[in-house]
């Protein structure tokens, strides 16, 4: 305000005619000049002044706000030990399963039982199997996961994972210890909760016996490179399907794998993996009905070998899965068993016999799961199965014949399965599952599953 | 045998670089990075402004990126936890590990907002540790490069002074930007904001605005036909003055609202590459204020 009124004295005085001496005039005029220099110096010193002041006012509540929310968040530190619980999940699912047929009768024809958990469950209501999981840092080095399963009607707990995996190895190295799910193939190593459908593939069920986990030891390496590779070793003690537990030192089972993985822009993200499982069971038994309609037991040594290959799409528009995502999945199985099939361990029938066997099966599944909208997603899976060529040097020799060991005989299972499901959140989920499923030679089996999984607790990153 | 000796031959430049690789979980720490590293350092950002950061897929690239990561930079606070702990486990890559240099949470070095006292999944999405959502206060941004710089320094001193001499350049320049911002700014202290998630809230609280109400009905849970419903009612009694969203929420729900009680909605950079405008810190805040007065006058 100030400056204004001067300035305007100042032009009003520079302006007026010279009436006195041109000295005069000049001198009043430097001076002026002088004063408003001055005042302009006054006001800038003000104006900095004021705003050090509004700044340290400023800072002033700042600092009362820090020291508040300093407390607050002092306050909700965890001070006990428990601080250093690991973290704790717990998964709880259950089913209404619709069964056209007995699945107790369940059985994938043209392909030898594998003992494992493989049927589709129980009719009607029933509890799934409840997950209870302890996670942590053990220390620098190591990290620790144990996931136990509680079975709800012999109230059995199984150990699914339990292993220590190290974190402080560089260059890409890491080691797995302990039980944990083999790295054959994609689904195998994902936990069933996270699956997208209810139940596993018949190329699992088949080749795996449902899910293989194996105890035992996984040496890993990622490459240094911008394409996502890696490749790594399984070797374990070959505890169930496709191996039998052999009471042998050294190793029962090993399984050699690899991904490749990138993206195609920012929408698409791609995955291939490629495994070979070799193992060579001992009196791997299983009970078939033979020719007279006994109950024999059957048993098969050898070598097996289990080659999968694996491919993952995704696909998120720019990348952004909230609202609509695609994923494509799709396994192919390959087993190959050469060795020798004895007829009857138990003489409960015609008496036991031995000879060869050489067999090459195969299978795969493919899947596509869309969500069309938040909370909501679709998908559709085909699954086959080829039991291709079995050899029995027992038939060829005349020994016997194809009717003593139906189970083998040349059949391809196939399925269709139809899903929808709706999560309200990151935590829960309820399924509705139609399949019809050709498992049984002759048979077709129409299933509905209806299904909530919700997970409580610290809940682990999923794997793409 | 032959694929073995192509993957190696691509190895190979990666392993020649001497850059510090910089592995930012979110665009604007690959942004902070880049200013206080200039050509020292190679950065990379996991997410895009078009992707939420709680929901990333924990991508065959991402691991592959870890793997070589000299140090990582994320907002922590639990926002990556659905991803990133995975990344960091299949990475093979001590380096980046917590409580290493390499791993930089930088929300751990700033004051959090919105520490919850009751801790419920009931209550949606919570971070128990506070909103992880800290890089829209311009000061913390300032908090997070002297930490960063720090860091640079400590994984490759050859450059100490090169870091020393563009964070001194970065923090004279943000200073003045936060005294410019904070005078344009001023026009949007007390002014009542719908926000889309809460990811607005730092910047709500340094520039006084007030937040009135968030189109998710609850954290992380999309928004509903029901709450929506009940957000028109609060706003036809008290009236917000702007809705504002993300690049990466559905622009759906703040248009719905935006229809039925008039209220202007904006779509906001939210980070770097969020808008055309916010190619880097600076243009983020410039456009972020911008847009926000544009709407509200």
């Amino acid at each position: 305000m100030n400056r204004i009124v001067w300035c305007a004295a100042a032009f009003a005085v520079a302006a007026m005619p010279a009436y006195g001496q041109d000295a005069d005039v000049s001198k009043l005029r430097e001076e002026l000049r002088q004063l408003q220099q001055r005042l302009q110096a006054l006001e800038q010193r003000l104006q900095e002044t004021e705003s050090r002041s509004s700044k340290a006012e400023e800072s002033a509540t700042r600092a009362e706000s820090t020291a508040t929310q300093a407390a607050q968040q002092a306050a909700s530190r965890p001070q006990t030990e428990n601080a250093l619980n690991p973290g704790i999940s717990a998964i709880l699912n259950g089913v209404y399963s619709n069964l056209q047929r007995d699945p107790n009768t369940y059985h994938i024809s043209g392909f030898a039982p594998t003992l494992g958990d493989v049927s589709p469950g129980r009719r009607g209501l029933s509890l799934g199997e409840s997950e209870l999981g302890f996670m942590a840092n053990v220390d620098h080095m190591f990290r620790g996961n144990l996931i136990a399963s509680i079975s709800p009607d012999n109230s059995t707990i199984d150990i699914e994972e339990g292993y220590i995996q190290t974190i402080g190895l560089s260059n890409g190295f890491t080691i797995k210890a302990g039980r944990f799910f083999s790295s054959i193939g994609y689904q195998n190593a994902i936990h069933a909760h996270a699956w997208d459908f209810t139940d596993a593939p018949l190329v699992m069920k088949a080749f795996l016996g449902g899910q293989l986990n194996e105890d035992g030891v996984q040496f890993k390496w990622v490459a240094p490179t911008s394409l996502y590779f890696d490749v790594g070793l399984e070797l374990g003690r070959g505890r169930a399907f496709p191996a039998s537990d052999r009471n042998k030192n050294g190793f029962g089972s090993s399984n050699l794998f690899t991904h490749l993985g990138g993206d195609i822009g920012e929408s698409f993200a791609w995955q291939g993996g490629l495994s070979l499982y070799a193992t060579s069971p001992r009196d791997r038994a299983y009970t078939d009905l033979d020719s007279t309609g006994a109950s024999v037991t059957d048993s098969f040594s050898g070598s097996s070998r289990t080659w999968a290959l694996s491919g993952i799409l995704k696909w998120a528009p720019e990348g952004n899965n909230t609202y609509n995502n695609f994923k494509l999945q799709g396994e192919y199985f390959r087993r190959r068993e050469n060795g020798t099939l004895t007829y009857d361990t138990t003489a409960a029938s015609l008496g036991t016999m031995a000879g060869g066997y050489s067999s090459r099966q195969s299978g795969w599944y493919a899947q596509g799961v869309y969500q069309f909208m938040p909370m909501w997603r679709a998908g559709y899976r085909y699954d086959t199965l080829n039991s291709g060529t079995t050899t029995l040097g027992l038939v060829d020799s005349g020994a016997l014949t194809a009717a003593d060991f139906p189970i083998l005989g040349a059949y391809n299972p196939k399925r269709h399965t139809l899903m929808v499901d709706w999560s309200p959140s990151e935590f829960s989920r309820v399924r509705l599952q139609f399949a019809r499923d050709y498992s049984r030679m002759g048979l077709a089996d129409n299933q509905i599953f209806l299904q909530y999984i919700v997970s409580l607790g610290a809940h682990g990153a999923h794997t793409f | 045998m032959k694929f073995l000796f192509l993957v190696l031959a691509l190895a190979a430049p990666l392993a020649a670089q001497a850059t510090v690789n910089v592995f930012a979980c979110e665009p604007e720490w690959a942004a902070l990075a880049q200013e206080l590293g200039g050509d020292k350092v190679t950065t990379v950002s996991a997410t895009t402004a078009r992707q939420d950061p709680h929901h990333i897929e924990a991508r065959p690239s991402l691991i592959a990126r870890i793997r070589n990561a000299d140090l990582l930079v994320c907002s922590g606070s639990e926002l990556e936890i659905g991803w990133l702990p995975l990344l960091l486990t299949q990475s093979g890559n001590d380096r980046v590990q917590p409580g290493r240099p390499g791993y930089l949470e930088a929300s751990q070095y700033v004051v959090k907002l919105e520490i919850p006292k009751v801790i419920d999944r009931a209550l949606g999405d919570v971070h128990p540790a506070g909103n992880p959502h800290i890089h829209l206060d311009p000061r913390n941004i300032r908090k997070v490069a002297d930490v960063l710089s720090a860091r640079l320094t400590e994984i490759d001193h050859a450059n100490a002074a090169y870091y020393a001499g563009r964070t001194a350049d970065f923090v004279k320049r943000w200073d003045a930007a936060i005294d410019r911002w904070r005078e344009q700014a001023a026009a949007l202290r007390g002014v009542p904001v719908v926000v889309y998630h809460k990811d607005f809230s730092y910047f709500e609280n340094w520039a006084g605005m007030r937040e009135a109400g968030s189109l998710e009905p609850r954290p992380g849970l999309p928004p509903t036909p029901s709450h929506l419903a009940e957000l028109v009612d609060q706003m036809m009694r008290t009236p917000a003055k702007v809705i504002v969203y993300s690049p990466y929420n559905n622009p759906g729900a703040a248009q719905f609202l935006s229809d039925k009680t008039k209220i202007p909605s904006v779509m906001l950079p939210f980070t770097v590459g969020g808008t055309d405008r916010a190619k880097d810190l600076f243009g983020l805040f410039d456009d972020t204020i911008d847009r926000l007065l544009k709407t509200v006058k």
